[in-house]
């Protein structure tokens, strides 16, 4: 487990944006109507959006919203550990995925960068721009070492290439998620070794099925 | 040719988002083809040919798709019917379930289609995890447009009503627990349920519920188009099909890949991946099946076959097929130790033999990992991760204590020598008396 607390200083009050307001009520309407507190943790992303982290008197209106007893959204919102209880940098928040299958290919010095460029882990850097943090397993094993970074993922780093892109927010630019080898998604380096054959592609997977396998009537 | 699965016989053709991941482009690549005739057929002749399929479940546990499904009440009676699909992947290793929810989402929607209907299900929810912004909104433009073909809502072209909802989660691996996904879904935190009663029994709102992999609903369609038998043509009995795989670590040239079930590991490394870095006798140990199965060492690596049984009788698992590789620089005690950081980090803290075994035996490995600790210690971790494995409500725990015992199974002269080394400069060091702190 980890422990997570609420911030010590509070701001004193929370509104929903009315942008902010629609989403929660559209993410409402996917559950049954007696089922609304299911839209807890979206809201609560919502509001981070909005915010830029997770504060009480947020936590207040989202159970209010909801129907929900207050000590159950605090629950929720300290049980999920994408819910940041304090601000974050505001030009970006850098995730580093330190598990093993990164760690085996240098999230270590992605994570040193880190350091050197903005400080401490998990601390506001002095200028309120950058936070950075090590995360468990981001899901994109396959093009480690990456970072998320804001809401997307930034694959087959290097020490040179996350410190560039760390540049480039500090600068107010806006790099493009994706991988800094070159690769389009998971494929290997280099090309894809599969899925070259072209009748995948020229249609022929759609021509109508006139009787589909194992579909004889079963003899009585 | 490289591997054994040839391109006219892979289900996900837009795995590396080259081609048009859009409605448009996924009916050119075969989705949606002959979907009503399927549920014309009715829900026992889908059930029995995912049944004949041999599909096992692609989250991990490997249990029979079609079996789970004729679980379900076979009347819907006064509690509606769902199903629940699981896109929490966080199993370290895997990353597969993204590709097929950012380049091939409509299979999946049609897979959500067919399984719904063979369960009497209206509804469905795909919970993704927190982290997947960019595969929630593909998701959400993908379940936009098969609305808007009518393939799906109220009154479609297929004449079974049926919402998609997009749900996500805000990571906690745990929430790829079943029950915990559940609870999570139904706004809670993610502590997963006793069971029984099981999800089809009473799941989400407490209404029957079955809980899928996204992998597994979403090879159903094209299963079902070319039929049971061709995809139990892949692979050994018992371990039939295709399977998306995704090689991380020392490889030269890391990637995902859908290949045969049953294809021998060291083909897989060497024709998909490039080799091991440094070549096959660089090799150190391999994680066949996400960081919760067991290690297996370079000996057994050439004549293992990624497929659940050749891998159980190593005493490690297939899990997800996430196979992580490890080169001969790897500090092995260390790599162990941070996915024992992982297990205590990610522990819900409801079972005390995982809340506080896991983050024993996380700071058990650390000092290993120097070589501060005493050689009786092994035995005491051994001892601990028994306890800790079988003794929870989910499997977590079970998951925590088995890369330690795979570790120690295989490696334990590692450790021991490192523990060596750390004394011999040390003339007067005495050992830990007490583990736990």
């Amino acid at each position: 487990m980890s422990v997570r607390r609420l911030a010590k200083e509070q701001p004193a009050s929370f509104a929903f944006s009315k942008a902010t307001k629609a989403k929660a009520d559209w993410w409402i309407s996917k559950y049954p109507e007696t089922r609304r507190a299911s839209a807890v943790i979206p809201i609560l992303w919502l509001v981070q959006k909005q915010e830029g982290w997770v504060s009480e008197p947020a936590i207040r209106a989202i159970g209010d919203l909801l129907g929900m007893p207050y000590i159950r959204v605090l629950e929720v919102a300290t049980f999920y550990t994408m819910f940041q209880l304090e601000p974050v940098g505001t030009a970006a928040l850098i995730q580093v995925c330190g598990t093993t299958p990164c760690m085996l290919r240098g999230a270590g010095d992605l994570m040193k960068v880190c350091e050197k460029k903005i400080g401490p882990k998990d601390t506001l850097s002095k200028d309120g721009k950058f936070t950075w943090q090590e995360v468990e397993c981001l899901g994109a094993c396959a093009n480690a070492p990456m970072a998320q970074i804001n809401d997307y993922y930034f694959e087959d780093l290097t020490p040179e290439t996350i410190g560039q892109i760390i540049d480039d927010f500090a600068a107010g630019k806006a790099p493009q998620p994706g991988s800094r080898v070159g690769r389009n998604s998971s494929e290997p380096e280099g090309g894809a070794l599969t899925l070259t054959d072209p009748k995948l592609y020229d249609g022929s997977a759609a021509q109508p099925i006139r009787k589909l396998p194992n579909s004889d009537p079963v003899p009585a | 040719m490289v591997g054994i699965l040839e391109d006219k016989d892979r289900i996900f053709t837009n795995l590396y988002g080259l081609q048009d991941w859009t409605l448009e482009g996924a009916k050119k690549r075969g989705a949606w083809n002959a979907t009503k005739d399927m549920l014309d057929l009715g829900r026992d002749w889908i059930i029995t040919n995912v049944k004949n399929s041999g599909l096992r479940g692609r989250g991990g546990a490997g249990f029979s798709t079609g079996l789970k499904w004729s679980f379900m009440p076979k009347e819907v009676k006064d509690r509606p019917h769902y199903l629940v699909v699981n896109a929490d992947e966080s199993e370290p290793g895997t990353a597969k379930d993204r590709e097929i929810m950012r380049h091939d989402p409509q299979l999946l929607i049609e897979g959500c289609l067919i399984a719904s209907f063979a369960m009497q299900a209206h509804a469905c929810y795909i919970y993704l995890r927190g982290e997947y912004v960019l595969e929630r909104e593909r998701m959400e433009a993908a379940v936009k447009q098969a609305y808007e073909a009518k393939l799906i809502g109220k009154n479609n072209v297929h004449g079974w009503d049926f919402d998609v909802y997009i749900h996500h989660g805000a990571g906690a691996y745990i929430c790829g627990e079943e029950t915990a996904l559940l609870e999570s879904l139904e706004g809670k935190k993610g502590q997963p349920r006793l069971k029984p009663p099981f999800p089809a029994g009473a799941g989400l709102y407490g209404c029957p519920t079955t809980v899928n992999n996204v992998e597994s609903i979403a090879v159903v369609g094209t299963i079902l188009r070319r039929g049971a038998g061709w995809f139990a043509g892949f692979g050994r009995p018992n371990n039939t099909g295709t399977k998306l795989m995704t090689i991380s670590g020392h490889v030269n040239r890391p990637c995902n890949v859908e290949e045969a079930m049953s294809i021998p590991l060291k083909q897989l490394l060497e024709e998909h991946c490039g080799g091991v870095r440094g070549g096959w006798d660089n090799l150190k140990a391999v994680i066949p099946g996400g960081s919760s199965v067991p290690l297996i060492t370079r000996e057994m690596s050439e004549t293992a076959l990624m497929d659940f049984d050749s891998l159980r009788e190593m005493r490690s698992g297939l899990g997800t097929a996430a196979v992580i590789v490890m080169d001969q620089s790897t500090d092995l005690v260390k790599a162990i130790a941070r996915i024992s950081y992982f297990y205590k980090h990610e522990s819900c803290g409801q079972c005390t033999p995982c809340r506080e075994g896991t983050g024993w035996m996380w700071r058990v490995l650390e000092r290993m990992a120097v070589g501060e600790a005493d050689p009786s210690e092994i035995d005491l971790l051994l001892d601990v991760a028994g306890q800790v494995e079988g003794h929870t409500i989910c499997a977590l725990g079970d998951a925590a204590a088995w890369p330690v015992q795979g570790l120690i199974r295989h490696f334990r002269h590692e450790i021991e020598e490192r523990i060596a080394n750390y004394r011999s400069r040390r003339a007067n060091f005495a050992g830990h008396a007490i583990a736990a702190e």
